[in-house]
């Protein structure tokens, strides 16, 4: 293995490094439940490319040939992280979990929650108390 | 669409997936794979939802890359907000008005606006006219994100279905 490949799979693998720690710190850092949802959805997703992408290049400086399997993996977690993403959010306003003061527009989860326009008048319960 | 095979392109997705699962490219696999091509199509038939077709294939791939470019400024935008100081995040809600009718191109745009800068997909109403969007950090006007996501990737959606 040459110093051409070590130096672009170290690269990588720092860059990797950086945003799966981010992910985890926005974990602990940010301040309500939806909030927390963008850091791993999202600062995961460069994170584990650049580290897959290390392993598909150290197997091809190693052994000499491309493997696939990383590919799929990047494909599944593609196809699995909006999903994912998207049913955390929508079991965070049926359990009305609390979010920080300012978040603009929270009255909308009354109406996403019953899955109404937001032009909607009617429907919605008038006790229902903002989270 | 003949009988035999009812989904052409699922046949050779659910190979190519199978040889590269497997790493490899020997005749028992090609074989193995062909079969399970031929046999899950079949099976899977009788449940699927009709869905509009892709009227403009080419443009997926544009589009893919597109959507790759926004995911990769996407992470260096969160991580940066993470970094920062916390006062400086102001989330939101927003309801985007769909031009989308059918269930395959508004799962295509949910799942993109989840993927990238700052935008998570919370909820669709029932009508499938408005989707719910959790912003994290919600700019003076929230119209910037509706236009955005409408301009950015709904009209290209729309161009690869021509619905």
């Amino acid at each position: 293995m040459n110093d051409m490949f070590e130096i672009v799979i170290s690269v990588l693998l720092v860059i990797g490094g950086i945003f799966i720690f981010v992910g985890s710190l926005g974990l602990a850092r940010l301040q309500d439940f939806y909030t927390r949802l963008h850091a791993p959805t999202k600062a995961t997703t460069v994170g584990l490319g650049s580290v897959l992408l290390a392993s598909m290049i150290y197997t091809y400086a190693t052994e000499g040939y491309i493997t696939v399997n990383v590919l799929l993996i990047t494909l599944f977690l593609v196809i699995t992280a909006p999903v994912v993403a998207h049913i955390l959010a929508k079991v965070a306003m049926h359990h009305q979990v609390k979010m920080i003061p300012r978040t603009r527009n929270r009255e909308m989860v009354k109406l996403a929650r019953k899955q109404l326009p937001p032009t909607a008048t009617t429907g919605v319960e008038e006790d229902g108390r903002l989270p | 669409m003949s009988k035999f095979l009812p989904m052409p392109f699922h046949t050779v997705s659910l190979l190519i997936v199978w040889l590269m699962l497997n790493n490899s490219l020997s005749p028992g696999h090609i074989l193995l794979g062909m079969v399970l091509g031929v046999v899950i199509p079949l099976v899977c038939q009788p449940l699927r939802i009709p869905q509009p077709k892709f009227k403009r294939p080419m443009k997926l791939f544009s589009y893919a890359l597109l959507v790759l470019i926004d995911v990769i400024k996407a992470n260096i935008e969160v991580a940066l907000l993470v970094l920062g100081p916390s006062s400086r995040i102001n989330p939101g809600f927003v309801a985007i008005p769909l031009d989308l009718q059918e269930a395959l191109p508004i799962t295509m745009l949910a799942s993109t606006v989840t993927m990238t800068p700052g935008t998570v997909s919370a909820e669709l109403s029932s009508d499938k006219k408005f989707i719910y969007v959790h912003v994290l950090n919600m700019p003076e006007d929230e119209q910037e994100v509706v236009d955005f996501i409408k301009t950015r990737y709904e009209a290209n959606i729309k161009e690869i279905f021509e619905c």
